[in-house]
């Protein structure tokens, strides 16, 4: 078996509103030579939903995908925070909690062993594929546009559960951002909440939760926002109109999924990526003409990190040798 | 900014908190009162009682109050106040806890409008094995009986091409159905 092969469990929402993930997931993977193999048969994770109201099949349906993990023997890419979030939790049950596992291997037949572990798409691509390797396939590099990288809250928290990545300054989308020639510009909503699954019953509440994030955005410089979730991606998106109404703005900020930020330098065609079902357009970024880094330094925003750090990685390269 | 949120007749539960604890899983009798979680919590601007003071009405027994707060209902467990409590207690955990212990005590009617999208969401879930979008959101305007926020929006997205059409129901589908049965 190819060591980049790997089962894949695109979620609910990558079947329906998070089209563009899955779309352009797949796109990224058959380009860097990692093969994506959908799990059988696999059920909702139960999302928030399921945890909020029934604390057993909050364990059960993520755990009867992870039996069906087992039989497939891979590890699991996992593009969605949330459904990633709900399968860590029920492999941590797993291996901890023995009542839960005995319970589990009864109900979905099947006897565990940990051989296949559910990863979050980033990781696998910035650690298990390395961004060495990825960086050389990055051939159309999007210079002149800059980034913010949101990673929402599933992504990062709790770190005991999934914790790939820091949780109150975590790196790998930047590090995404940076590979794919962007410049990176720092901000300080990173880990804010975009309201979840409020977003259809307290659009009040998520949408001041949206505006905050927008605005910490806006102030960063930001031509777009990257994340690594349907959900956050649906809500920085959907309620980009109510936000700009609250704070008297108008936000025009498109969301790109990172998959769909790496598609676009290897030069995939935008269509190929999903980018064409976007609700706020990304044309801006694709027709965006390379700037002169110092001019792009005085745009305002606190003091980005993008030169410094693209010094820091030529460092790097450099005592390589 | 906390807000000092009055409510009658205050009858204490003394098997409140290790009755949560248990169900929670987590040492809540542990809080400091640091209020680390309350200072972090994204939702806190719209919540009766702040996290801190939830876990406080769980202390004292003051279950009606913790039960009747629309703060364990707003909370989005985005998990801050869990990665921040510098005494390692789950607050989210204890949210989730809450939350059932106030559906077991007043059925559906607890929890309002998030309740129904949570309800219709596992309906989905029940039916398909698989969260439907388009069916979800339609399921959850009927029992919210609120069917013009979001009509425009939800049009836009549609037109888009962002609902899946025909829901797939899954083989394994009465496995799932029987996660729910305990």
């Amino acid at each position: 078996m190819a060591e980049n092969t790997y089962s894949y469990y695109p979620g609910c929402s990558l079947h329906g509103t998070g089209k563009a993930y899955d779309l352009s997931a797949r796109a990224v993977c058959r380009h860097l030579g990692i093969e994506l193999r959908e799990l059988q048969d696999w059920n909702c994770c139960g999302a928030t939903s399921a945890h909020a109201l029934d604390s057993w099949a909050a364990i059960a349906l993520p755990g009867r995908n992870a039996a069906i993990a087992e039989r497939a023997g891979l590890d699991v890419a996992v593009p969605c925070a949330a459904c990633y979030s709900r399968q860590k939790t029920c492999e941590k049950a797993l291996q901890e909690d023995q009542q839960a596992r005995e319970r589990l291997e009864k109900e979905m037949s099947f006897s565990y062993t940990g051989r296949a572990r559910f990863k979050h798409l980033l990781e696998i691509i910035v650690k298990d594929y390395g961004l060495e390797r990825l960086r050389e396939k990055l051939t159309a590099p999007l210079t002149g546009v800059r980034a913010v990288g949101y990673y929402g809250c599933l992504l990062v928290r709790p770190p005991d559960v999934v914790g790939f990545d820091d949780p109150e300054d975590p790196r790998t989308l930047d590090d995404v951002i940076l590979a794919s020639g962007a410049e990176l510009a720092n901000w300080y909503a990173k880990t804010d909440c975009c309201g979840g699954s409020l977003a259809l019953v307290r659009p009040d509440v998520c949408g001041q939760m949206v505006a905050r994030i927008l605005q910490q955005a806006k102030e960063a410089g930001a031509d777009c926002i990257v994340v690594a979730c349907p959900l956050c991606h649906s809500n920085l998106e959907t309620r980009q109109p109510m936000a700009s109404k609250l704070l008297r703005t108008d936000f025009e900020i498109p969301v790109l999924y990172f998959t769909e930020m790496l598609g676009l330098a290897m030069g995939l065609p935008p269509k190929r990526l999903g980018l064409n079902t976007h609700l706020i357009s990304p044309r801006k970024i694709l027709r965006r003409k390379p700037q002169a880094v110092g001019a792009a330094a005085t745009v305002g925003g606190p003091a980005q990190r993008g030169p410094e750090r693209q010094e820091e990685v030529a460092g790097e390269e450099e005592a390589d040798g | 900014m906390l807000r000092l949120v009055t409510r009658p007749a205050l009858v204490i539960q003394p098997d409140f908190a290790t009755e949560i604890a248990a169900a929670a899983k987590t040492p809540l009798e542990r809080c400091i009162q640091c209020a680390k979680c309350s200072a972090g919590c994204p939702v806190g601007f719209a919540m009766d009682y702040l996290p801190n003071q939830i876990i406080h009405l769980v202390h004292l027994g003051l279950e009606d109050c913790a039960l009747g707060s629309n703060s364990i209902w707003l909370c989005a467990t985005c998990e801050t106040c869990t990665t921040r409590c510098p005494m390692e207690v789950d607050l989210a955990a204890v949210m989730d806890a809450l939350r059932q212990k106030a559906r077991q005590k007043a059925g559906s009617r607890a929890g309002g409008k998030v309740g129904a999208f949570h309800d219709a969401f596992l309906a989905s879930v029940k039916r398909f094995g698989r969260a439907h979008e388009l069916s979800l959101v339609g399921e959850l305007k009927l029992r919210t009986r609120d069917f013009f926020t979001d009509l425009g929006l939800g049009l836009k997205m549609f037109l888009k091409g962002k609902f899946g059409l025909l829901p797939q129901r899954i083989r394994g589908v009465k496995q799932v159905r029987g996660t729910f049965r305990h």
